[in-house]
């Protein structure tokens, strides 16, 4: 089976129906129902979540995207103080990185108070970690390879019947 | 007074397209969902798009070459060479075009002589028998075979040769068949090619969505590579449909030709359009692949869903066409699209629109969403039913 193809498919719409995929796999029900069943168990999938643009909603969120310097250990390196820090639930995602800092976490709150408390208050006196600076979002353009905001690049001005 | 006669007696004897006919009928009705769009549903990869968008900031407005940027040439020859593996001298081989389109009317009219006979394929694309009729060729047609999932056969090519015949025209992956000739289909032909001397003129517009097999070039046969003519194009590939730009590669001699003729009648094609398509030679393949992987997904769909409903339909190795056979309906190829469209609003093509042995058959194109083929090939299966009753 093309599991890469199924999981673009699955990538771009998870609720794709198990017999479309068959039929766009060219593959029987069965067998991509326990090609499913093995790639969720192998942790391939993680999960069939939904992009929700919260902007158009009343649900007040506030993201932000936190730097962390961190030190390292010894034995661990930097995948304890890592555990320490993206266990919170306000981390919505954490990275590793190289460069000037260790960390990046994307954190979410209801405001911008409730964030910099739960900076002010946990990360920054977490052991290891050195400094934070915050930057807050103020815009959301683009989530997960989808387009946020209105753009008509996705419109189909094709003629209805070409050669 | 009578217009009508002051024309010339070429532009009289050309038929008007069967596909322009259609487009009225459904442009007239509101809420059509269509799949009879011969062109990718994706935009242009971005990349391409911001770097036309610069070669204009920069003042690049000036005519090109004739032939075209040399270092999109280079990228051209060096793609094909990549890809296909067939090479080509950029500075003597390759022609920029507007659009596959002028590449086959420069080649027609660089290859024939009033009477020359040239083979065309039944069914086939709809520009390629008048732009044979207008370059004052007669177009001789081999009708293909759905159960030969509309290949050209060493059979079929030999009863078409004939003392006049001067060229012949490919075009596989195939509008509207969706058929391919994988390599060992044209193994059996290339011995009737070589020995007949007739010129190639293959139109590999839709080389690269192929699906199963490696695409083959028919000029990658060294053999007869000297008697090929190769128009290709960034419309399907890189989705790049409105940008108009094409390319044609062939020996010196044919280049030569078609360059005279090229630069009385165009110059040279569009100046950004051809710093898009560098970049996408250079830096978008990746977008090309996404997009295969989409089409081939939707083949797949598309196939199952008319054989599902009872329209014969063979998995089509290549383009993004299925040719459901509707015989099976009791109606003709019109009265099929034309009752289909009024009483679901889906529109299809006739296959009569690319030939006399399209009867029988419709060209649906899968450049849509799967949601959005998952819809209309619904209102399709109902209305199948409903016609048998």
């Amino acid at each position: 089976m093309d599991e890469r193809l199924l999981l673009t498919l699955l990538q771009k719409n998870a609720r794709t129906k198990i017999t479309d995929l068959a039929a766009a796999l060219d593959e029987s029900k069965d067998n991509i129902v326990n090609k499913l069943t093995e790639l969720e168990q192998k942790k391939v999938i993680c999960g069939y979540h939904t992009i929700v643009n919260w902007d158009k909603t009343n649900t007040d969120i506030v993201t932000a995207l936190i730097q962390i310097n961190a030190n390292p250990e010894r034995e661990y390196g930097y995948d304890r103080i890592a555990g320490h820090i993206y266990k919170f639930d306000e981390v919505d995602t954490m990275y590793l990185l190289s460069g000037e800092f260790e960390f990046v976490a994307i954190v979410k709150g209801k405001t911008m108070q409730e964030v910099a408390h739960f900076v002010a208050s946990k990360l920054a006196c977490l052991n290891g970690v050195t400094g934070t600076t915050t930057f807050f979002v103020l815009k959301q353009y683009k989530n997960n390879g989808v387009v946020l905001i209105e753009d008509e690049d996705g419109k189909d001005s094709r003629l209805v019947v070409t050669p | 007074m009578d217009y009508d006669k002051l024309l010339s007696d070429r532009a009289k004897l050309i038929k008007p397209s069967g596909i322009r006919k259609f487009f009225d009928l459904a442009s007239s009705m509101e809420g059509v969902v269509s799949l009879g769009v011969g062109e990718p549903d994706f935009a242009t990869p971005w990349a391409i798009r911001e770097a036309a968008i610069y070669s204009i900031e920069k003042g690049r407005t000036f005519y090109t070459a004739n032939r075209g940027l040399i270092e999109l040439r280079k990228e051209i020859c060096d793609y094909y060479e990549r890809r296909f593996h067939v090479s080509y001298n950029p500075e003597s081989e390759c022609i920029v075009t507007v659009g596959g389109s002028e590449g086959i009317d420069i080649t027609l009219r660089a290859i024939l002589n009033p009477g020359d006979e040239m083979i065309v394929l039944d069914p086939g694309y709809v520009a390629y028998t008048p732009g044979v009729e207008l370059s004052g060729g007669v177009p001789v047609p081999i009708t293909l075979r759905h159960e030969d999932q509309f290949k050209l056969t060493p059979e079929l090519l030999k009863a078409a040769i004939t003392p006049k015949t001067k060229a012949i025209l490919l075009n596989y992956p195939s509008n509207p068949t969706g058929g391919l000739m994988t390599k060992e289909d044209y193994e059996k032909i290339i011995p009737i090619i070589k020995e007949s001397g007739i010129i190639v003129v293959s139109d590999e517009i839709y080389g690269e969505l192929s699906y199963e097999d490696e695409f083959c070039s028919i000029a990658s046969f060294e053999e007869i590579k000297d008697q090929c003519i190769i128009i290709s194009g960034f419309s399907k590939a890189f989705a790049m449909t409105g940008w108009r730009l094409g390319y044609v590669l062939s020996n010196p001699t044919f280049s030569k030709a078609m360059l005279k003729i090229h630069q009385y009648i165009i110059m040279s094609a569009p100046t950004a359009p051809q710093y898009g398509a560098v970049e996408g030679l250079r830096h978008c393949y990746d977008e090309v692949l996404k997009m295969r992987d989409s089409y081939k997904a939707r083949r797949n769909f598309c196939v199952k869903a008319f054989n599902d409903m009872g329209l014969e339909t063979f998995k089509p190795q290549g383009a993004f066409y299925v040719f459901p056979c509707i015989k099976s309906t009791g109606l003709t190829s019109d009265e099929f699209c034309e009752q289909l469209l009024n009483d679901q609003k889906i529109a299809c093509v006739p296959g009569t629109a690319f030939g006399l042995a399209g009867e029988g058959f419709i060209r649906v194109s899968y450049a849509y969403s799967l949601e959005e083929l998952k819809y209309a090939t619904e209102k399709i299966a109902e209305f199948v039913k409903k016609i048998r009753g």
